[in-house]
């Protein structure tokens, strides 16, 4: 069965369709890249996957649930995990403290006003920072990495409850492009080891062509392809919507 | 029927007065951002120079019109120079900053215009060729007023005409619809800034150069004034100018028919109209959201790190010499200590929710006052003994934190500061008008400890086993997950959802702990003092509380302690020593400011980690 199963998704902003009828699924395992212009949907697909708007129509299943109309927050204890287009992170501590307040929340002890967090999760989080290459700068503050670092922190408190899926939206943006191969080699690795699905968006079609195992196309809020790389590459739609860039054509 | 023309005549009439100090507020709210306390002393100085200004010139209209106009335009250039030499310079630091720099100006002010003018109510002339009465359905109207009620509209066409139909009025609505793309687009922020203080400090100066014919002026009137604009400003929406309008036309006739229909609860019912609009419309009925306004207003936080071995020595040292006062310090001197020792707690709770909550609260003091109140009436009305009134004062004060916290959970900012403040109002109404319960303005008498904890030393010592076991309480929670649980939701509220945290209601909670906390402050004081007034829910209560914690230090665990040993400490000295407290006061607090934008403790961590050789970047 596949992990994440959209139905027929739709979402308007006033008169604007940003989202219709798309549907699709993403297995166990698998890189699944989310590509299309500005403006296609992509991030607001994001959002209403993970609770953070309400969608007009469609049903969104997690592996077999209906998790439709959910808060993020349940959702994520569902095990989506999330990491934003613009990183976000709690600037006010350490990179550390970052992933041990999402394992805290994971086991539900945030509500303690006794223990000391310092003193709880600290060896999983380094496990988890030392995953992403950040174990070096645990103890720096998260309000003064550079936005590189920002991201791979973000990526590994995104992992830190062992998501069954992961949805990354512009997981590379603002990196160099040796650090962008070097990440989403480092996430299509955990993918495969944690059987975790991941759906990403991104730009930088190299990096889509190269790890992507199925892509998704979307264009004005429509699906117009679904397959894998070679299939995409080649579909008549797709080189339309992406004419005059080549990118699709030469990507890979 | 007739009477009730009359009656809505005056709304009317007040309305527009309200609406001249309001419209400034507003103004220089939406382009500036600075929650500035010290409109209202702007708005008593416009009437204190036109007083001036009318005795001293010519007794006709030139000299009557003359004085108003030139009165609103001095405290327009005393409003730049605010700007110019103070504000200016923190424009960097955290908003809350640069309200306490206004708050300090505020002090200044006050004894200022004391020293000028004197402490007695000054009665100015009337207008010329307007002393008259007119017939309005049988009954008799002031001319006066019926020239104030046209003034409130025909200002706001002005203010229209000059934001819309000038480039200067364009930018000025750019800056206030979004500060950052204003800037981008090549705005001279300076100049626009020191402009917009000097039109909205100009309006406050006639605002209250307005009133010279009207009401006698006095030194308390800038205070209620600046409240009462806020109010308007909140409930018209921030920097909605037509918003203030209406809502101040809402306000006055609200107060000129609530005292016929509802006398008891006049005070409360702006409050109550305040509370509804923030609850149902979170942007007041004209406003909307603000682009680039952070959800804290207390940003930008650093890390928390383990307190440095000096710290600990300091706090040792602290600790043994707590103990040693009662042998060390004379009668008098061991009070003032009590007295500190209980408001440290009152300072740390507010910095509960202030520092790692990121949420504002003007009316802090309402759970200090509830918590007081709780005590007094469970020892006089029950005769129960001090000890069932100190278990009380928490719990009654934490469930109505629970109660307000409930309401407060999803605003965030300047609206909920404001919320907070409206029911720390509300509060201080009912314990002011319900005087069958509390004693109205007598308050509570003969709230005094059982023999065995009346002696100084021994209340000294009760005080300081709960303020401080308390305090340490709160700083261990700030250090346990639920502290980093608020402190994710103030960083990034998306990202701490996106992670299961109910930010709402790990909010809410925080303010049932803070407010609880203040309530065992408030107990405390009543046993301290042996009685509770409506002073202690009331607005100049909160701000003492926000003062210790921004003095200290928002983003630092300690913070709240010095930020009230050195507040309390230093109005105690100032107070025996000179009759012009407040001034001194407001210089020390505007210097202290401008010297430590990261209040005291921030500073010293700073120092301290640069000895340390520790990267800036921490500093904490």
């Amino acid at each position: 069965m596949s992990v994440l199963a959209v139905r027929d998704l739709a979402k308007s902003f006033g008169g604007v369709q940003a989202l219709a009828g798309v549907s699709f699924e993403v297995a166990a395992g698998k890189m699944q890249a989310m590509i299309g212009p500005n403006g296609a949907g992509k991030t607001t697909c994001f959002n209403l996957l993970d609770g953070q708007l309400r969608l007009d129509a469609g049903r969104v299943y997690l592996a077999g649930t209906d998790i439709t109309g959910l808060p993020t927050r349940r959702i994520w204890r569902l095990g989506v995990g999330r990491t934003f287009q613009i990183a976000g992170v709690f600037a006010s501590m350490t990179v550390a403290e970052n992933v041990q307040t999402v394992l805290l929340s994971h086991r539900r002890r945030l509500a303690a006003f006794w223990p000391r967090v310092a003193d709880l999760y600290r060896d999983e989080a380094l496990d988890l920072l030392a995953q992403v290459g950040m174990a070096e700068q645990a103890e720096r503050s998260c309000g003064v990495l550079a936005y590189g670092d920002v991201k791979r922190v973000e990526l590994a408190m995104a992992l830190a409850h062992s998501p069954r899926l992961l949805l990354m939206d512009e997981p590379t943006a603002g990196m160099a492009p040796g650090e962008r191969m070097a990440l989403m080699s480092l996430v299509a690795g955990l993918a495969r080891a944690r059987e975790m699905a991941v759906l990403f968006t991104e730009h930088d079609m190299d990096a889509v062509f190269a790890h992507a195992d199925r892509i998704l196309v979307l264009d004005r809020g429509r699906l117009i392809a679904d397959g894998s790389p070679a299939e995409v590459r080649t579909d008549a739609r797709v080189r339309a919507v992406y004419l005059g860039s080549d990118a699709v054509a030469e990507a890979g | 029927m007739e009477f009730v023309a009359v009656q809505f005549l005056n709304g009317l009439a007040s309305a527009s007065s309200l609406f001249l100090v309001a419209s400034g507020l507003s103004i220089i709210f939406g382009v500036t951002r600075i929650v500035n306390f010290a409109h209202g002393s702007f708005y008593m100085l416009g009437a204190y120079m036109a007083w001036t200004l009318a005795t001293r010139l010519s007794a006709g209209p030139l000299g009557f019109w003359g004085a108003i106009i030139g009165a609103a335009l001095a405290v327009g250039v005393l409003g730049a120079a605010l700007e110019v030499t103070i504000l200016r310079r923190i424009y960097r630091a955290p908003e809350m900053f640069q309200l306490l720099a206004t708050f300090g100006v505020v002090l200044v002010v006050e004894d200022l215009a004391l020293l000028i003018w004197g402490p007695a109510d000054l009665l100015g002339p009337r207008a010329p060729g307007l002393r008259g009465a007119v017939d309005i359905f049988g009954q008799r109207f002031p001319e006066y007023e019926l020239l104030l009620i046209a003034i409130g509209p025909l200002v706001l066409v002005l203010l229209w005409l000059l934001f819309y139909r000038t480039r200067w009025g364009t930018l000025v609505r750019a800056a206030t619809e979004d500060r950052e793309m204003a800037a981008a687009l090549g705005v001279d922020q300076r100049r626009l800034f020191t402009a917009v203080f000097f039109l909205g400090s100009v309006l406050a100066g006639l605002g209250g150069a307005l009133q010279l014919p009207r009401e006698t002026i006095n030194l308390n009137m800038g205070f209620a004034t600046v409240v009462e604009a806020f109010v308007v400003v909140v409930v018209g929406g921030l920097g909605s100018v037509p918003g203030a309008y209406l809502a101040a036309f809402l306000i006055a006739e609200l107060h000129a028919f609530g005292i016929l229909v509802f006398p008891k609860i006049t005070l409360v019912l702006i409050f109550l109209v305040m509370a509804v609009v923030l609850i149902v419309r979170p942007h007041g009925l004209l406003g909307r959201p603000f682009v680039g306004l952070p959800a804290s207003v207390v940003s930008p936080a650093a890390v928390l790190r383990p307190s440095s071995p000096a710290a600990r020595w300091v706090g040792a040292i602290g600790f043994v010499a707590l103990l040693a006062a009662p042998f060390a310090l004379g009668d008098y001197a061991l009070t003032v200590a009590t007295e500190i020792a209980i408001l440290v707690l009152f300072a740390a709770s507010l910095h509960f929710i202030m520092g790692p909550g990121g949420m504002v609260s003007f009316g802090h003091a309402a759970y200090f006052g509830l918590g007081a109140y709780a005590a007094a009436l469970v020892a006089s009305r029950l005769a129960a003994p001090m000890v069932a009134g100190l278990f009380v004062a928490p719990v009654v004060a934490g469930l109505a934190g629970a109660a307000f916290g409930w309401f407060s959970g999803r605003l965030s900012g300047v609206y909920l500061a404001m919320l907070t403040l409206a029911f720390a109002q509300i509060c201080w109404s009912v314990a002011f008008q319900w005087a069958e319960l509390t004693g109205g303005d007598n308050g509570i008498l003969g709230v005094w400890p059982p023999a065995w904890a009346a002696p100084a030393a021994a209340y000294y010592y009760l005080a300081v086993a709960l303020s401080l076991s308390a305090v340490l309480l709160l700083r261990r929670a700030i250090r346990a997950p639920f502290g980093y649980a608020l402190r994710a939701g103030r960083d990034a509220p998306l990202r701490a959802e996106a992670i299961g945290i109910d930010v709402a209601a790990t909010r809410r909670i925080a303010f049932a702990v803070a407010a609880g906390s203040a309530g065992l402050a408030g107990g405390l004081f009543a046993f301290f003092k042996g009685s509770v007034f409506p002073t202690y829910l009331s607005i100049p209560r909160s701000v003492d509380g926000l003062l210790m914690v921004l003095l200290g230090g928002v983003n630092s665990v300690s913070g709240p302690v010095i930020g009230a040993i050195v507040y309390t400490g230093l109005g105690e000295q100032l107070v025996r020593f000179t009759d012009y407290w407040r001034l001194a006061m407001g210089v020390a607090i505007i210097a202290l400011v401008l010297a430590f934008p990261e209040g005291i403790a921030g500073f010293a961590a700073r120092l301290a980690d640069r000895r340390r050789g520790a990267p800036a970047e921490d500093a904490r």
